[in-house]
């Protein structure tokens, strides 16, 4: 009995069933997987709230940034460099540069994470911005818009479909960068993934909600595009 | 003010790694530059095989795909699926059902590297002017002197980005090898036991400054191999290869 409970303690709470042939083989297991799925919830709610997060915070900053920078046009060459600085930098060693500063914890995970979006979402919407028809924008200073008025009534609609491409790049990107955060003490898929890493089910099933994850996510943005945008449904 | 303080000796103490040898809490001789020396050089050799392969494998593919004109659909989802599958899941599958080792480890990252390879080389190729080919056409040239001596001197800007985008993603997920039994600049960051937490720190440092370093060197070489022609238009690198729905830039049209 004791025994049993130091096993299942020393084994990262994970604990392999002696008598499943299936398991102690090291076999393809759905089975297993199916009944323990209970210990992959907490880690992927964890998963999700990092990849919801930063993406969100990514978003709001990229968001400021571009808009900036479309009427500014001198940021674009720095904001592209320094947010293409961030993006190169391997997501292990980052986590492990901000860990001094930050400590262990969300916090380190989705600054980092939260780095590697900006590139993507910074250029999709400069590029959907830079691509509205300068007839379009003719047209919104004809019906007598101010600037404000133009960006939010004319340009940011027209732009919509390149910053949602952006922001889907940049969800998935960030579901499969989130699998590294356990390396900064913040959980996510990444920690059952690599507590039993050498154990098939384990990794294919672990592995395999993230994909689905990131399938997930990507449909619902896909979505709300849609319900977004109703005019390109009628074409 | 104690704060910053200890962060400044926390990183002194990284950057003394780097230099300084010492002996490891293993017993051995650990950090020092020769012996860091040998870890990035483990490091790039794995790299260097897993984007040869990847290269030889990705490049006839998405160059040939681009040629034709088909398989949009294959190079689409190939870039599609190869963003959704996170590097570290992708490691330890081939760990789990293949076992421990530099080949192995090699063959992952091998797949990781091919969708921006394959994407890129398929983009840049497609996107080369119709009326380019068509004049290749008219004067005879066949389909692969068309790609050779045409397509892909008009794309290889693009097709380079792909492979600069693969190889910094590379760089960055060999970190993690050591997790698979292959010891890489990462071992520093992924064995603390050993190297210590100035060892970590200092482990991360460098990684972070090969990845930059690669980076910008295969920027620099993507500049030289680019036709001089070319050179003004974007960069051609998608990020990680990921293909962003880029509308052409528009041509400033205000009086």
């Amino acid at each position: 009995m004791i025994a049993a409970a130091l096993l299942a303690q020393s084994d990262n709470g994970f604990f392999r069933e002696r008598t499943d042939s299936c398991v102690t083989d090291n076999g393809f297991c759905p089975g297993w997987f199916f009944g323990h799925i209970d210990r992959y919830t907490t880690p992927f709610l964890q998963h999700v709230f990092l990849v919801v997060v930063s993406v969100g915070i990514g978003f709001a900053i990229a968001f400021v940034l571009a808009v900036t920078a479309h009427r500014r046009r001198w940021l674009v060459g720095p904001v592209t460099n320094i947010t293409g600085i961030l993006y190169t930098l391997p997501s292990v060693a980052l986590f492990f540069l901000l860990l001094p500063i930050t400590g262990r914890g969300n916090v380190t995970a989705i600054i980092a994470l939260t780095g590697y979006t900006l590139l993507i979402l910074f250029r999709n919407t400069l590029a959907g911005l830079d691509s509205v028809p300068e007839d379009a924008r003719d047209a919104g200073r004809g019906m007598g818009l101010t600037e404000r008025q133009l960006l939010w009534r004319v340009e940011l609609p027209l732009a919509l479909p390149a910053i949602m491409a952006g922001l889907r790049i940049a969800t998935t990107t960030t579901v499969g960068l989130a699998a590294l955060a356990f390396f900064a003490g913040a959980g996510g898929l990444g920690e059952p993934l690599e507590a039993q890493k050498a154990f098939k089910t384990n990794v294919v099933f672990a592995g395999g909600l993230c994909v689905l994850l990131a399938v997930v996510l990507d449909a619902i943005i896909l979505i709300v595009q849609r319900f977004m945008t109703p005019w390109t449904r009628a074409a | 003010m104690t704060v910053t303080a200890s962060i400044f000796s926390t990183f002194g103490d990284a950057l003394d790694f780097i230099v300084q040898p010492r002996t490891g809490r293993g017993g051995g001789e650990v950090g020092g530059l020769s012996n860091n020396l040998q870890l990035i050089w483990e490091h790039l050799k794995l790299c260097i095989v897993a984007m040869a392969l990847a290269t030889a494998i990705a490049l006839p593919i998405g160059l040939w795909l681009g040629h034709t004109r088909r398989g949009a659909f294959l190079a689409v989802s190939v870039s599609n699926i190869g963003r959704a599958v996170p590097a570290i899941a992708l490691l330890f599958v081939f760990f789990a059902f293949l076992g421990a080792g530099f080949a192995n480890v090699a063959l992952a990252l091998t797949l990781l590297a091919i969708p921006p390879i394959l994407t890129n080389a398929y983009v840049g190729v497609r996107e080369v002017d119709p009326d380019a080919v068509d004049a290749a056409r008219g004067v005879g040239m066949t389909g692969l002197q068309i790609l050779r001596r045409v397509e892909f001197p008009l794309a290889v800007g693009l097709i380079f980005g792909g492979i600069r985008t693969s190889a910094v993603n590379v760089v960055a997920t060999a970190t993690i090898a050591p997790l698979a039994g292959v010891v890489t600049l990462g071992d520093p960051i992924i064995n603390p036991s050993i190297y210590g937490e100035e060892g970590r720190l200092g482990g991360a440092i460098l990684v972070a400054l090969l990845a930059v370093l690669t980076e910008v060197s295969l920027a620099a070489v993507q500049r030289a191999v680019t036709p001089r022609g070319l050179r003004m238009q974007s960069s051609g690198r998608t990020p990680r290869g990921r293909l962003i729905a880029s509308p052409r830039r528009r041509v400033t049209t205000t009086p």
